[in-house]
């Protein structure tokens, strides 16, 4: 679906094989765990059995001495560092929290919190020698959740921290919340009074990974010379290298990290975990090191993203909202850093919204620092936001669509954050909803029911720098640093053939190391294709500059008199000068030397997304379980730059919304120990567990892009949570507040079982 | 980590021998529950006895009054192949086809799960209700016992030190009679049951009148039940929605489940009743059927 009238793109559109496409249905390509080098060991990881604990001692004695261990380190082999802010991209830490996370200092504050790493001549003696390592722990009571740890008489994470208040001020008692901001404008009590309808209530959601199938892997070699090199499965090599130079004091010029391919990310694979302990192990024993998670490491040990207890209250009146109040407390895990405000701010981005109250809380608990998942805290909020206004566009009967429509922002609305939206298609996306077969198709059946969501994300710009070199025989080299998880060499070498007017099989784009290209941010944000692509033609256009120059030189005339249109250069006056792309390609040596491309940007204008999704369930009532009928999303993804990608990224952050409904959760003891650590009882929804998702894409085209790219990869995860459960509801009469909605939770809550 | 010595025995003669040897031992048959059990470190053993070279543990064979002899190593695919098996005894097959994928249903096998003993094992209720027996043998020879009578605990039984699983004997099904098994997981494919159930309905002639019924369930108990009062309630009566659910009543008091990751007490008590009532309902289709 085209909403506005699309150039007539060449290659932007078209649905090419992927550059890396062959290497990976082939088995050839190498992610983190293939690389292999001349002496390298293996390493363990020691980690702490308990979710509290204070560390008494650690004594590695027994370990170094046994045959085979090369290395055995702990936090004290880490420089101390300062309270220094890192940003990686999607989601800060300070630097001392960030190396307390990768080795526990004084505490162990979560069930497989690393404690100490061994380097062995194989992963056998490493293993054998982690168990040698003795650790005296003062076992102390964990906490698991946000109402728990918010509570005045809650076991303290770190007895230092106060809670930084919304007027910048600290807590005068300490506590376990790390920070609480707010939002505020208009006047809500004014609003409720006058209000016709008024829902309020309260939500529950549990921490849940990504799930990316790669584990996280690092291999470093600590060389002779005090420089290091670094092998990992990342998604921002840069942020490695400037995380890694904080945790180790090192120049960043010491130090190269060079991205392997990547199975998965989803915002998981931003921080470092593995990489830092590896570049230790390998200084002190002068051998490279490899480490390597295994399912459980990577549940217990990297970065979920944050449950949390959510209280909204929403008021309707004339059929338009006026007046939300919400209070969101989200867990970060064992440091600060949930992503509780980019929640705050998105929840309510979709609609036009006067009167507004809205409190985030950053609450630390005894579980993994969470990381970024795919729009980081909009799911959370949503399922709480969306869930209401459901409920508002029923108790006054309209449909829910409609009353979307009706209250949906547009250009000029102000977000909760003051900022005024530029041109958005929240109003083409729920149009293209309305207008969908799915939507248009009656749903019959017993136990069956139907449910909508909205949902917003920002979308980022950042940082991204590319170098594209023309080959002799008019194909071209795009050299990039953007780890490529969705499709973004094509997506990228798409947009120089664009530009260039040449064909995409001849621009061949290579992902580099962090020495061999200017900084680039993390592929996160959904950023990539949006900035790392207005990079690309910047470099496409100084190719253009730099071509038209040259047939100048060789027609003798002024640049001027030359244009660049269609991949070909022309003289304005005179027909007869014309060439081919590859024909001055074939020029470089007498026109001046080799001809390189440029393109270095700070993107500011990431435009953002919107999505509205339409879901059918069933849902056996006696046992409990809900099926998916049917799923149609529509999302506004500014122009489609490889449409078949585009659908995969919508379809994509369905399925893991669908699971985040439906199954998935960190299921804890009340020793804080992750009982379902595994694939197995971690339940990720399988193909067997999903319909077809269809896909309307709308083009809105960002006006801050030259080709109208808007993210795309995040905001598919944003309505899902809330339009299942607004399904189940249709479908049941009983609205869940709690997720997942699992079985168990269905049958519990139907048939009041206890 | 520790070494392991492997060994794969021809005959029972040698596997019995291997048993004998002073190590410590466990069985690789298909492998999919013990080289996990191995690698997580929840087991320790001094040797690995393959189970997949021994004749008699490899072959299946019908008896001449009707009954099914399987090999406990006889791998799941083989089974659910044989159409014959599929038209006899669909039970059967309704659990061979559940365990794993086609991978492990290549390599896995009743005798493996059974041996692995489980409280949620996929096959056991089925081959409960089919009343079927197991032979054991070791040394000194075999001997013969009821299913239900092998297990004694969570991945315990009644298997002694020398001994091993020979033979699943699947009786002879009486006429107008018909089995089904299910099981109940959160997703349509990956999971350990919830709660399993196998039943087994024996209609009269006149197939108005139930003659036996047998009901076992699986995942609700540190053992596979086998809830003999549950059938004998049927005994005598017609099938209906009433009798149905009255069975199910007492299959569903019979459960003491735990509470954990894969559910709650109150959901398998609940998930027992309901299981039962929809096993019941197509055991009595396929009795209907035969």
């Amino acid at each position: 679906m085209t909403t506005t009238e699309k150039p007539d793109y060449k290659v932007i559109g078209t649905r090419p094989i992927r550059p890396d496409g062959v290497e990976k249905v082939t088995g050839k390509a190498l992610y983190g765990a293939d690389i292999h080098l001349p002496d390298l060991v293996q390493g363990a990881v020691l980690r702490s059995p308990h979710a509290h604990a204070r560390i008494l001692s650690i004594d590695t004695s027994a370990a170094e001495a046994m045959p085979g261990v090369l290395a055995v380190v702990t936090h004290s082999d880490l420089p101390v560092v300062a309270d220094k802010v890192l940003d990686m991209g999607e989601g800060a830490s300070t630097a001392s929290d960030m190396s307390k996370n990768v080795l526990a200092a004084d505490k162990a504050l979560y069930r497989g919190h690393a404690v100490a790493g061994v380097a062995a001549t194989n992963v056998h003696d490493a293993l054998t020698a982690i168990e040698a390592i003795k650790v005296e722990y003062e076992v102390l009571p964990p906490v698991l959740n946000v109402q728990d740890a918010m509570r005045d008489d809650a076991p303290l994470l770190d007895a230092s921290r106060h809670t930084k208040t919304p007027t910048g001020e600290e807590s005068e008692n300490a506590s376990n919340v790390a920070a609480h901001n707010r939002f505020e404008g208009g006047d809500v009590e004014a609003a409720y009074a006058e209000a016709d309808v008024v829902v309020e209530r309260e939500f529950d959601t549990k921490m849940v990974h990504q799930g990316y199938i790669e584990p996280h892997n690092g291999t470093a070699n600590w060389n002779s010379d005090g420089t290091l090199t670094v092998w990992t499965s990342t998604q921002g090599a840069f942020a490695v290298r400037g995380a890694l130079a904080e945790l180790l004091q090192l120049p960043v010029s010491r130090i190269r990290v060079i991205p392997m391919e990547i199975g998965g990310g989803f915002g998981g694979k931003i921080g470092v975990y593995l990489e830092p302990v590896a570049a230790l192990l390998s200084r002190k024993c002068g051998r490279p090191v490899q480490l390597t998670m295994d399912r459980t490491d990577v549940f217990q040990a990297t970065g979920p993203t944050s449950g949390g207890h959510m209280k909204g209250k929403i008021a309707v009146k004339d059929g338009k909202i006026t007046a939300a109040e919400v209070s969101l407390a989200f867990e970060a895990g064992a440091f600060p850093g949930s992503p509780v405000m980019a929640g705050a701010m998105c929840m309510l981005s979709p609609y036009e919204v006067e009167n507004f109250k809205v409190d985030a809380y950053d609450v630390v608990v005894n579980k993994p620092k969470v990381a970024a998942y795919r729009a980081p805290g909009a799911p959370n909020a949503s399922f709480c936001v969306e869930q209401l206004i459901d409920e508002l566009a029923r108790e006054t009967g309209a449909d829910p669509l409609q009353f979307r429509l009706d209250n949906s922002a547009h250009e000029g609305t102000r977000m909760i954050t003051g900022v005024a939206h530029p041109r958005i298609g929240q109003e083409e996306t729920v149009q293209a909803a309305q207008a969908s077969d799915h939507y248009q198709s009656p749903i019959e059946g017993p136990n069956r029911g139907r449910g909508v969501a909205g949902g917003f994300w920002f979308n980022a710009g950042m940082q991204s720098s590319v170098v594209a070199s023309v080959n002799p025989d008019g194909t071209v080299n795009l050299i990039e640093g953007s780890t490529d998880i969705g499709g973004t060499r094509a997506a990228l070498a798409m947009q120089l053939a664009e530009t260039l007017g040449i064909e995409y099989d001849s621009v061949r784009p290579t992902v580099v190391d962090t020495d061999s290209v200017g900084h680039n941010d993390v592929t996160g944000g959904s950023r990539t294709a949006y900035a790392s692509g207005q990079a690309v033609y910047e470099a496409g256009l100084d190719i253009q500059q730099q071509m038209v120059a040259r047939a100048a030189q060789l027609w003798e005339c002024e640049a001027e008199d030359v244009e660049f249109v269609d991949g070909a250069l022309r003289h304005t006056s005179d027909s007869e000068k014309t060439m081919t792309f590859a024909e001055l390609a074939g020029k470089q040596m007498e026109t001046g030397g080799p001809l390189q491309g440029r393109g270095s940007v700070v993107a500011r204008s990431p435009g953002a997304a919107f999505g509205v999704h339409v879901v059918d369930v069933e849902v056996d009532p006696d046992t409990g379980k809900v099926d998916i009928l049917r799923y149609t999303i529509a999302q506004d993804v500014g122009t489609a730059v490889h449409p078949a990608y585009v659908e995969g990224q919508m379809q994509g952050g369905v399925v893991q919304g669908i699971g985040w409904a439906l199954n998935e959760e960190y299921y804890y003891g009340e020793d804080g120990r992750m009982e379902n650590a595994s694939f197995l009882d971690y339940r990720m929804p399988t193909s067997l567990d999903l319909p077809m998702i269809d896909t309307i894409i709308v083009e809105v085209p960002n006006p801050g892009h030259p080709y109208g790219v808007r993210g795309v990869g995040e905001v598919p995860i944003v309505p899902p949570l809330a339009a299942i459960a607004n399904a189940v509801h249709d479908a049941t009469g009983h609205r869940f507040t709690e997720l997942p909605i699992s079985p168990r939770r269905v049958v519990e809550e139907l048939h009041n079982l206890q | 980590m520790k070494e392991i010595d492997y060994l794969a025995p021809s005959s029972l003669g040698e596997a019995y021998a291997a048993l004998q040897n002073g190590k410590t031992s466990a069985f690789l048959a298909g492998g999919t529950d013990i080289i996990v059990q191995l690698r997580e470190g929840r087991k320790e053993v001094d040797q690995l006895i393959d189970v997949k070279h021994i004749p008699e543990l490899m072959s299946y064979a019908w008896t001449d009054d009707g009954g099914l002899v399987i090999g406990a190593s006889v791998p799941f695919a083989e089974i659910y192949e044989d159409d014959e098996i599929v038209r006899r005894l669909p039970c059967v097959i309704d659990c061979a086809t559940l365990v794993g994928g086609i991978q492990i249903q290549s390599r896995a096998c009743f005798g493996g799960n059974i041996g692995n003993s489980g409280p949620a094992a996929d096959t056991v209720p089925a081959l409960i209700a089919l009343g079927a027996t197991l032979t054991l043998g070791s040394a000194d020879g075999t001997r013969d016992l009821p299913l239900e009578d092998f297990f004694t605990g969570p991945g315990q039984n009644v298997l002694g030190p020398g001994e091993l699983i020979i033979t699943i004997n699947v009786p002879p099904q009486p006429a107008n009679s018909g089995s089904f098994f299910h099981r109940f997981i959160p997703r349509n494919e990956m999971d350990i049951a919830v709660v399993n159930v196998g039943a087994r309905i024996d209609l009269d002639a006149s197939g108005e009148r139930i003659e036996g019924a047998r009901i076992s369930v699986g995942a609700v108990a540190p053992v596979p039940l086998f809830v003999a009062a549950a059938g004998d309630a049927l005994v005598g009566e017609t099938p209906t929605e009433d009798s149905f659910a009255r069975a199910a009543d007492i299959a569903a008091e019979a459960a003491t489940p735990i509470t954990d990751m894969r559910g709650s007490i109150a959901q398998r008590v609940h998930l027992t009743r309901v299981l039962t009532y929809r096993a019941l309902d197509r055991a009595l289709e396929r009795a209907r059927e035969a």
